[in-house]
């Protein structure tokens, strides 16, 4: 039987990377699953609460859980809105019905990856790339969620595409939502650190799982003129 | 740029000049790795490492949750163990209580170890301006010494002296001690050795901080690699111990737990070099020890995290550093920018709760929130969840900090809620949400790259441009 899944896109990949969107649908369905997208969705409040605009993201966490607590599996794009599912709660008293529902779904809310490794089994999709990538742990999918190997055995199952290590994989881009605003030259500075660790290394793509860094990240190499291009996991898993 | 602190008001500007100054970055850069990469090296021998942090977690938690018991007893222990305990509200009456001992022992010269929590509360200083006194005392530690002698503040927690380069510190010692120059570290050790041991010789007060106090024997602990703690606090004839009161651990075992984490969290080491256990004062003229010991309980803002759980998870800090080391914000500006004695992500944390959010809410939005700090916490801190927290309660209590003075504040606090009310409005339904986003096409980009927050975003980044259709519209059209 084929699992149904419900598309959490964010707002971003709505607004900013659409095409991000598509192709995760088209890897869920590529992976067995019937992909549904409830076009009431919006945002999962992470801008105000990172922000410390509790109340307003509370207002904007309830319209998610409206949308999402009667689907079964939620599936997102993005490392750091799924993480952002598991705080929810949070923003509501205790025993209230929106704590309770954000609990709920935050069960059954998974980051692709996530989702194709652990509850999928599915490592290739039958996807080939030409060229050599290297993978920007975005930091909710690694420190909150967990993920690490499996986006790298994702990759690594891409026909034709060679993964190469960046030394600082692991450290953040610098974009940090408001942060990248409020404070533009450290967020470019720890960019550029963290760039630099990638010298001498031939690759011809960077991938992540997260738009808001691939929008730190390409917005940064774009103005250098740089010739390596940003992707994100589910373009290159949907890559021909 | 300027080796000391710099008002927490200010941290843009304090982070920018940092930015600017490459000698600044690189000796940040090279520190700190090497410290993480020692980490990572001394972490490697320890399989059980998560569950060393987690039982630390739970000691401490529990300690702070009954303090005021365990502060008892400690009290009781460290008087049975003839020590003379003072409790200290805040900063100043602390800074009185030292001026106090010294001026009543007589105490002419003082030496100093290495101590956060004297840093915290300006005691050098203190020292210095007390009327008829004009005691500071020498810092003996070689890091917080060649501070001393620049008069400069410490930039972190455990290695004062980070920011700057051999080159400099060679510089200043043939400006400030007349020697000859050389670039050679043992050699320039050698130097700092000889005059300290001239110091200590003379010195008739020592003044220490405290790594961890046991309640039940009255023992404290001051771990260091050089010796100069340990003499410190053994031959001057008064002991002055400067403690935090969350600095108490109940039991005498705890300390091997303990033992464990700091010295490899910090600085990659098994062990420190040294480890002073100090119970109370000699008993016989042939033993080792001071005549007079005096332990300063000080409060300074600290009971005011016990208030929730949330709060209270700053008080577990140990002090290892290992959150500076890791953190990206930290390795690009140092330890200045923070305007604290604190900096870092433990800094951002203690340094709003300890001088107030008017001053210092500044601090806990300097961060990208990427976590790295939470993963290397030796007692497992959700660094995290504390800024978060902090944040709400800057934007809650309605002071926008990110301004340079009230009427900016108040401006720029107001567009900031402004702009999250309406962005509330835009993405808490889907008819208001698509409205929004079809209105949205019509702003020309040039506009957004040059009012809005898009601006300060693309003086280093090419600014994201909304995509000619959204992700609903094109799924709608889809076959």
């Amino acid at each position: 039987m084929k699992r149904r899944v419900s598309l959490f896109v964010s707002c971003l990949v709505d607004q900013i990377r659409p095409e991000v969107g598509l192709a995760s649908a088209q890897v869920l369905e590529r992976a067995g699953c019937e992909v549904e997208f409830d076009p009431r969705q919006t945002c999962c409040g992470q801008p105000a609460f990172n922000a410390g605009h509790r109340a307003e993201a509370a207002c904007v966490a309830r319209s998610f859980l409206d949308v999402f607590h009667g689907k079964e599996t939620i599936v997102a794009p993005s490392g750091s809105c799924a993480a952002m599912v598991t705080h929810m709660a949070q923003l509501f008293p205790e025993d209230s019905v929106e704590a309770e529902r954000a609990r709920s779904v935050a069960q059954r809310t998974f980051e692709l990856s996530a989702f194709l490794v652990r509850e999928l089994d599915v490592l290739d999709l039958g996807a080939r790339f030409e060229g050599s990538v290297t993978w920007h742990d975005a930091c909710h999918g690694l420190r909150e969620l967990g993920l690490h190997d499996e986006p790298r055995a994702l990759i690594q199952h891409v026909a034709g595409a060679e993964l190469v290590e960046m030394p600082a994989a692991e450290s953040c881009c610098g974009f940090g939502g408001t942060f990248s605003v409020k404070h533009p030259e450290i967020s470019v500075a720890m960019l550029d650190t963290k760039l630099d660790s990638l010298r001498g290394r031939e690759v011809d793509a960077l991938v992540s799982g997260d738009v808001s860094c691939l929008m730190q990240i390409g917005g940064r190499l774009q103005r250098q003129g740089s010739p390596l291009r940003t992707l994100h996991l589910a373009e290159l898993l949907v890559a021909r | 740029m300027s080796g000391s602190l710099l008002p927490s008001e200010r941290f843009e500007e304090n982070a920018r000049a940092a930015l600017a100054d490459p000698v600044l970055h690189g000796a940040l850069a090279r520190a700190t790795e090497l410290f993480g990469e020692r980490r990572s090296g001394a972490l490697a021998q320890v399989p059980e490492w998560e569950a060393l942090r987690e039982r630390a977690r739970v000691i401490k938690a529990e300690t702070l949750a009954q303090l005021d018991v365990h502060l008892e007893r400690l009290e009781a222990n460290l008087v049975r163990a003839g020590a003379v305990v003072h409790w200290a509200r805040d900063g100043q009456e602390a800074c009185r209580i030292v001026e106090g001992i010294a001026r009543e022992s007589g105490a002419r010269r003082l030496v100093k170890s290495k101590s956060m929590t004297t840093e915290e509360i300006g005691l050098n200083h203190a020292l210095e301006q007390a009327e008829g006194q004009d005691r500071e005392p020498v810092e003996t530690d070689l890091g917080e010494w060649i501070i001393q002698l620049a008069g400069e503040t410490p930039s972190h927690i455990i290695v004062p002296a980070i920011h700057k380069t051999k080159a400099q510190i060679a510089e200043l010692f043939v400006e400030k001690l007349a020697v000859e120059h050389t670039d050679d570290a043992a050699e320039l050790t050698r130097t700092a050795r000889r005059i300290l041991r001239e110091h200590f010789a003379q010195a008739d007060l020592g003044i220490s901080g405290v790594n961890f106090a046991v309640a039940e024997t009255g023992t404290l602990l001051v771990l260091e690699n050089e010796g100069n703690a340990r003499m410190t606090t053994t031959l001057p004839r008064v002991h002055v111990a400067m403690m935090g009161i969350e600095k108490v651990i109940p039991r005498l075992s705890d300390l091997a737990l303990f033992l464990r984490l700091l010295p490899r969290s910090g600085t990659g080491q098994h062990l420190t070099s040294y480890q002073s256990l100090l119970t109370g004062v000699k008993r016989s003229p042939e033993d080792e020890g001071p005549e007079a010991l005096h332990v300063v309980l000080l409060d300074n803002g600290r009971s005011a995290m016990l208030k929730t759980e949330v709060t209270r998870q700053s008080l577990a800090c140990i002090r290892c550093g290992a959150c500076l080391n890791a953190c990206p914000v930290y390795r690009e500006v140092g330890g200045h920018a923070y305007g604290s004695v604190y900096p870092g992500p433990i800094g951002a944390v203690i340094t709003p709760q300890l001088s107030g959010l008017a001053k210092a809410g500044k601090l806990p939005f300097a961060s990208s929130l990427c976590g790295a700090c939470r993963d290397v916490c030796p007692v497992k801190i959700d660094l995290p969840q504390l800024l978060l927290h902090l944040r709400s309660e800057v934007v809650e209590g309605g002071r926008m900090p990110h301004a340079r003075d009230r009427v900016e504040r108040g401006l720029e606090g107001f567009i900031e809620r402004v702009t999250f009310r309406l962005w509330r409005h835009a993405v808490s339904g889907p008819r208001r949400y698509r409205a929004a986003s079809y209105f949205a096409r019509f702003v020309p980009h040039a506009l957004l790259t040059r009012f809005g927050p898009l601006g300060t975003w693309s003086a280093g980044r090419e600014a994201p441009r909304l995509a000619r259709r959204s992700f609903r519209e094109l799924w709608k059209a889809r076959p």
